[in-house]
């Protein structure tokens, strides 16, 4: 509790007033996926399961299918090309730390729609290279998660003292790769955790490059099955909203436990 | 760019320097050393492959025709009244919702002050914010359809009280349209990027401004305010270059039409020829860019000003 907070009516009428502003938008959607001709059912949830609509719901399952090995893919960039590169800068490049952070959080200044006017040649090459398929989209994944992933990481990073504690592996004997993967990594898993978890968020909600590339991910396929079934969009929109909030819950309180046990 | 170059050439021209002694524990000299600047290579490859590579190729996009010659043809049509109008609708656009973020966002986070820090209500509207500012895009385009859309929830009980929101055209689909679901993005964004600077607000000033006669107004006129201001400045900077870049909202509400820059870039990159110009897409991105930096680039700076504070 901070001494410098509103008073409690202030604090309620704030949350009201803007918790109004957010909750009007998802509740008319919810509202608008129970609609039924003039009246209200849940047909147009009961739809996902019904075989006799497979056929018209084939887009989201395929891009959804898609965007899932895209975000393993992205995961797998993070944790064995970001995180290793972190962890060698942090103990044999100290001084290049403020360097290299600026470096990873430029994607934030460099807009997706900018990134893909020039990925588009690129792909081209790749498309003729390793084929068209859309688990090579996960390369330019892996740039636009850099700055997610870092944060989280680098939180953990500051939070374990990782270089008393390979100083310590090494004169145990213990050589680089048993430093890493058996010494440094389980200290910070959770901001490899957290970093892999937002990752997964961030591919499932990417949409512009996506798009642009003419690849069939999960958002781009909400698109299209909204032109011809806008309750199905908005059914799959609640279900996605609500997914990511899951996976930040589950952040949140992977770093609460961690700064919970850095104050014990 | 420059970091990423210098990375690039110390580890191929750094010299093996051995010095031929065992080191019992780190840091070890030689090949120790080279190893260390091998293992640097990988990200530093996929780097310059998927960040540098794309984003060079985007700017020099715009210097060349398609017969690949040289030219600055392209870079002329940013001078373009059609394409002055889309910059301008950008700029007045996320100024807007930038402004509207940063003022009801830093309120959300003053009310957040008033709630534990490690408790159930913060929890939720981090987890909340995080959503609707990053990973919300084409989804919150849907939401606001079926909230505020032709046929959608709101739009239909105003019509049922005797208020039609459209009797003016449909502008849901048009520029003003992307006013609500921008601000919907830009509140969370404030507050995730504006709530460090307010919790760095000393307990200890606000009791020193009151043992020193001040009272809660004076305290916020003359500590709270003066140290937040560069924050808040920076925040807001940081929302206008948010709003600049964002495409997948205004993509999934203006099926047609190129009312901002993105969708303008969409267009450019979808269609041969835009305006009699083929690679304008470049020229685009390139304009885009040099906005986002300059802001960026005044974000960093006063974000660092603005951090003396938050030790």
């Amino acid at each position: 509790m901070n001494r410098l907070a509103p008073s409690r009516a202030v604090r309620w009428i704030i949350a009201i007033v803007v918790g109004a502003f957010f909750a009007i938008p998802m509740l008319s959607t919810l509202l608008y996926t129970f609609r039924d001709g003039d009246g209200f059912s849940l047909v147009h949830w009961a739809a996902l399961l019904d075989p006799a609509k497979t056929a018209a719901y084939a887009p989201i399952w395929a891009g959804l299918g898609n965007s899932l090995v895209l975000a393993a893919v992205t995961v797998v960039l993070v944790l064995v090309l970001l995180a290793p590169t972190m962890i060698l800068v942090h103990l044999r490049f100290p001084r290049m730390r403020s360097a290299f952070e600026s470096l990873v959080l430029l994607p934030i200044s460099i807009p997706a729609i900018v990134l893909v006017v020039g990925l588009a040649p690129i792909y081209q090459q790749i498309g003729r290279a390793l084929g068209t398929g859309a688990w090579t989209l996960a390369f330019a994944y892996g740039i636009t998660v850099l700055p997610f992933a870092y944060r989280a990481i680098q939180a953990s990073i500051d939070a374990v003292d990782i270089r008393t504690l390979s100083e310590a592996a090494r004169s145990l004997g213990a050589g680089w790769g048993t430093v890493v993967l058996r010494v440094i990594a389980p200290n910070l898993r959770s901001g490899l955790l957290a970093a892999s978890l937002i990752s997964v968020a961030v591919v499932l909600g990417e949409f512009t490059i996506a798009s642009l590339l003419n690849r069939q991910v999960f958002q781009t396929a909400l698109v299209v099955v909204k032109n011809s079934d806008a309750y199905a969009a908005s059914v799959f929109t609640l279900l996605a909203l609500a997914f990511a909030f899951a996976l930040l819950i589950v952040i949140g309180l992977a770093g609460r436990a961690r700064t919970g046990k850095d104050r014990s | 760019m420059t970091t990423l170059t210098t990375e690039g050439e110390l580890s191929r021209e750094r010299p093996s320097a051995p010095d031929g002694t065992e080191h019992p524990a780190p840091p070890r000299r030689g090949a120790s050393r080279v190893a260390a600047w091998l293992g640097l290579a990988p990200f530093a490859a996929y780097i310059v492959a998927f960040l540098a590579l794309p984003t060079g190729l985007a700017l020099a996009s715009g210097f060349v025709d398609s017969a690949g010659a040289l030219t600055f043809d392209n870079l002329a049509a940013l001078g373009d009244p059609v394409i002055l109008a889309t910059f301008g609708n950008s700029a007045w656009l996320s100024l807007l919702t930038a402004v509207l973020g940063a003022v009801t966002g830093a309120l959300v986070c003053y009310a957040l002050l008033g709630v534990p820090e490690t408790g159930t209500v913060r929890t939720a509207v981090d987890a909340a914010a995080g959503v609707f500012a990053q990973f919300g895009g084409v989804m919150l385009a849907f939401a606001f359809i079926a909230t505020i859309g032709l046929k959608g929830v709101v739009t239909q009980l105003l019509l049922a009280a005797g208020i039609d929101i459209f009797a003016g055209g449909p502008w849901i689909y048009e520029l003003p349209g992307l006013i609500l679901p921008y601000v919907f993005f830009q509140i969370p964004l404030m507050v995730i990027t504006f709530m460090p600077a307010l919790s760095g607000l000393k307990p200890q000033w606000a009791e020193a401004n009151l043992t020193l006669g001040g009272t809660r107004a004076s305290f916020w006129l003359r500590i709270g305010i003066p140290v937040l201001a560069p924050s808040f400045l920076a925040c807001t900077l940081l929302l206008f270059a948010n709003a600049f870049s964002s495409y997948a909202t205004a993509a999934a509400l203006a099926s047609q039409g190129s009312q901002i820059v993105p969708l303008q870039i969409r267009t450019a990159l979808t269609s041969e020829t835009v305006l009699g110009r083929e690679n304008l897409a470049g020229a685009l991105a390139l304009g885009m860019i040099v906005v986002v930096g300059v802001v960026m680039w005044l974000y960093t700076l006063i974000q660092r000003q603005a951090a003396r504070w938050q030790r």
